[in-house]
């Protein structure tokens, strides 16, 4: 259904769902690192270094979003073998990113911080848990995108799919950058 | 269905003029995809109130079972042991299920009715129809929406049946009680599943929600400009937006629960002991859930309001032929309770030894909210001042609301001092105050918006005498039952007891919950006559004859009688006035889509 009013230049609906949809998914976290906040400013508060995996997640997810925009970039000019290549990469790194932080929970669980241990640990279990499966959400959704671009019997042209997951791609990664900051900081 | 806005400028849009576009392009619809997996915002509409009156029924019915308790504490009902056999053991209902019945009644009514039931019925029916859209910005996420919540519906309905018995340490399922299984028979796989039924019920609000704003942000027909929108559409945004700012928040919350109950983790447990056992957890705080439930069980209550309030408006200008009074003080107040909802969650905690210094700011901000709601009520009583009202069943619905309005939110002026607050804490008071603003309020509005919007939902009419009956019954059923808890509260009761017989200090009230009790159960037989009269007007309804039958202004009426997926078999129609032309220039009503003549000034 093609749904756009031709009289105004508007955002496309699609993509301004996505846009409430991070701030919700931004409130989620603001309600995590709050409740964070509110039990560190409490007795029995164990402070303790983050895994040093958590920086190589880093790196990979910042090269991720650099290179889910050149694969939006080569979608518009319809370089179609260059695209798919890139968002392969892109779940490729995504898939890393998710493995760095399973290793980085197994290196906490090592060092006598479980799950079930003390509360800042299981908050950095939770918060980065949940951030996890949101950066998983996205490899999906370029999973699909994957099989889109390999169908013969319908093209798409329209790059507002693509559009819409490389901007929740960067939102994942703007997230992870201020939750390790948040975390980093508020030991 | 793709012709959009592209030549409206010449086009006469049918107003006085009623022709009938009978059937228009209906791409073939099988039973599946029309009633059941339908991407019609009307349609999944319809799906949401008829769940949503389904789960009326049965949480009404529970009040009705733990009323009896509480009113006849010494009788034995033996029909009782029928329907819920052990839990009713001999007639007379058990404890554990008197805590399970009153959990299951909160969080039935709060969520499942009064929120989905509520703005997922008329979020769906009027925003596409009132700003002039084929359909949602994504049918697909909406069709996904009612199905998250017809899941959440399941999950909750399973955990009835379970052999424990569903969650039963109160719908705000505060931790000690819902974290530890041990704690009660209320708090095992009830309480899983509680909280697995409530997690697909906030992805449900959210899928909603994003689809509400974005639809009426984006996909407004050409000249509908955000100030020609009618309340009714400013309400629903205003909720949704509530909705997708708080829901996230319970979640998280909710998923520390979880962790705490099957993990082992400490979120909220602290030096906890059961049957003379230390518990490992430490380090946990309960406070910190209440924290976090508020900050959406707060705003959740303006969620369930706030449409109510939109629907009133519009149905209160209809029916008194006359404008809305201070069109833009109701948005700015509308407004004002969106932010203030997010600034007040703490008044739900004066009591759990929250410092009195920031008591006095939550004192303050909730004192506030009296402003918004009290230039709400005025614009309400100046539009039907000197109206030429038309006493529909809608309009005596929100006249009805505007008074159980008043008189629920003026204890809550009482109830926001933190100093009263610690005497009226937990007790009747509470309730009488909460059911009366928020539960009889909302139902009115929703009832006002059923019985008005009926005939756009399915070309019929309601019985009218049934209608009257249901609300004389029901307004002054309401108040018999809530006004004298007030009483009991200000003596001291506290809510939440399962038998008051043995403790002498409130002996006096036994008849008074007698009497409670006996019209709980008249109003909800005349709730179920309300069921009867909307299944059979269904089927059995007078036709409507006429497309705008309330002769009302606004564009849902400019479609055919039976609209089709797509609302308009034509183009859209242009807007070129606000929504509240009645008696203006000695006509009756003006429609949104007829131009401003060259003698007019635009509102």
């Amino acid at each position: 259904m093609h749904t756009m009013s031709i009289q105004r230049k508007k955002i496309h609906p699609h993509k301004y769902s996505l846009w409430i949809a991070m701030g919700s998914i931004t409130m989620m976290f603001i309600g995590f690192t709050s409740a964070y906040v509110v039990k560190r400013s409490q007795a029995n508060w164990l402070a303790f270094e983050l895994p040093h995996i958590f920086w190589l997640s880093t790196a990979l997810i910042l090269l991720s979003s650099l290179t889910i925009h050149l694969a939006l970039k080569q979608f518009k000019e319809r370089n179609m073998q260059r695209y798919k290549q890139l968002i392969t990469l892109t779940a490729v790194l995504g898939v890393a990113f998710a493995v760095c932080q399973w290793i980085g929970f197994s290196q906490m669980r090592n060092s006598g911080l479980a799950l079930n241990g003390p509360v800042s640990a299981s908050f950095i279990y939770v918060i980065v848990g949940v951030h996890m499966l949101h950066v998983l959400g996205g490899v999906v959704a370029l999973l699909i995108m994957f099989g889109r671009a390999y169908r013969t019997r319908v093209r798409t042209y329209s790059a507002v799919p693509i559009e819409v997951a490389a901007t929740y791609w960067h939102f994942v990664d703007v997230l992870w950058i201020y939750l390790l900051i948040f975390l980093s900081i508020a030991r | 269905m793709s012709n959009e806005a592209t030549l409206h400028s010449q086009q006469e849009v049918m107003h006085g003029a009623h022709d009938h576009h009978d059937h228009e392009h209906h791409h073939e619809d099988n039973f599946i995809s029309k009633y059941v997996f339908s991407l019609d915002h009307k349609m999944i509409a319809k799906q949401f109130l008829i769940t949503g009156i389904v789960w009326a029924i049965i949480g009404a019915f529970f009040s009705v079972v733990f009323r009896l308790q509480l009113g006849f504490p010494d009788a034995t009902f033996p029909w009782l042991e029928s329907i819920l056999g052990h839990w009713a053991k001999g007639g007379r209902i058990t404890p554990e299920a008197y805590y399970a019945l009153v959990t299951m009644h909160g969080t039935i009514l709060v969520f499942f009715v009064l929120t989905a039931g509520l703005s997922g019925t008329f979020s769906n029916l009027l925003i596409p129809l009132q700003v002039g859209a084929r359909d949602m910005a994504s049918p697909f996420m909406n069709c996904l929406s009612y199905w998250f919540f017809f899941l959440a519906s399941l999950v909750m309905m399973a955990s009835l049946f379970v052999q424990t018995g569903p969650a039963s340490g109160g719908w705000t399922m505060y931790p000690p009680l819902s974290a530890l299984g041990d704690a009660s028979i209320g708090s095992k796989i009830g309480v899983d599943l509680w909280l697995i039924s409530m997690a697909l019920f906030v992805v449900s609000q959210l899928l909603g929600g994003l689809n509400y704003i974005s639809t009426l942000l984006n996909m407004r027909t050409k000249g509908m400009s955000m100030t020609k929108m009618p309340l009714t559409i400013w309400s629903f945004f205003f909720t949704a937006v509530l909705g997708v700012l708080s829901f996230p928040v319970l979640l998280s919350g909710f998923i520390l629960l979880l962790f705490d109950r099957h993990a082992g983790t400490s979120f909220y447990l602290s030096d906890i002991f059961i049957a003379g056992k230390a518990l490992a957890n430490e380090g946990g705080s309960a406070i910190l859930y209440q924290h976090l439930f508020w900050f959406l069980g707060h705003p959740e209550v303006y969620i369930i309001i706030l449409p109510a309030m939109g629907m009133v408006s519009e149905v209160l200008a209809v029916s008194s032929r006359k404008p809305i009074f201070g069109y833009l003080a109701m948005i700015g107040s509308l407004f004002a309770i969106c932010i203030l909802a997010f600034l007040v969650w703490a008044h739900h905690m004066f009591v759990t030894g929250l410092n009195p210094f920031l008591g006095a700011f939550f004192v303050l901000l909730t004192l506030l909210i009296a402003v918004p709601s009290a230039i709400k009520v005025f614009n309400w009583l100046t539009t039907i001042w000197k109206g030429n009202i038309r006493f529909t069943p809608a309009s005596l619905f929100s006249i009805g609301f505007v008074s159980t309005f008043i008189s629920g939110g003026l204890t809550g002026i009482w109830l926001g001092n933190s100093s009263i607050d610690i005497h009226l804490h937990d007790t009747y008071f509470v309730i009488a105050h909460f059911h009366i603003v928020m539960g009889v309020s909302a139902f009115f509005g929703m009832f006002a918006g059923i019985y008005h919007w009926f005939p756009k939902m399915y070309g019929r009419f309601m019985n009218n005498t049934i209608g009257y009956i249901h609300f004389w019954v029901t307004l002054i059923g309401a108040y018999l039952i809530f006004w004298p808890m007030h009483y009991e509260g200000m003596a001291g009761m506290p809510r939440r007891y399962f038998d008051y017989s043995s403790w002498t200090s409130f002996n006096q009230f036994g008849g008074l919950n007698q009497f409670i009790s006996i019209v709980v159960i008249l109003v909800f037989a005349t709730q179920l006559l309300f069921v009867f009269n909307f299944f059979y007007s269904i089927f059995k309804g007078r036709k409507l004859t006429e497309t705008n039958p309330w002769k009302a202004t606004t564009l849902e009426w400019t479609t055919p009688i039976n609209p089709g997926h797509g609302n308009w078999p034509g183009e859209i129609p242009e807007v070129h006035r606000w929504a509240y032309d009645y008696s203006k220039d000695g006509r009756d009503f003006i429609p949104q889509t007829e131009p401003i003549g060259p003698n007019e000034s635009a509102h």
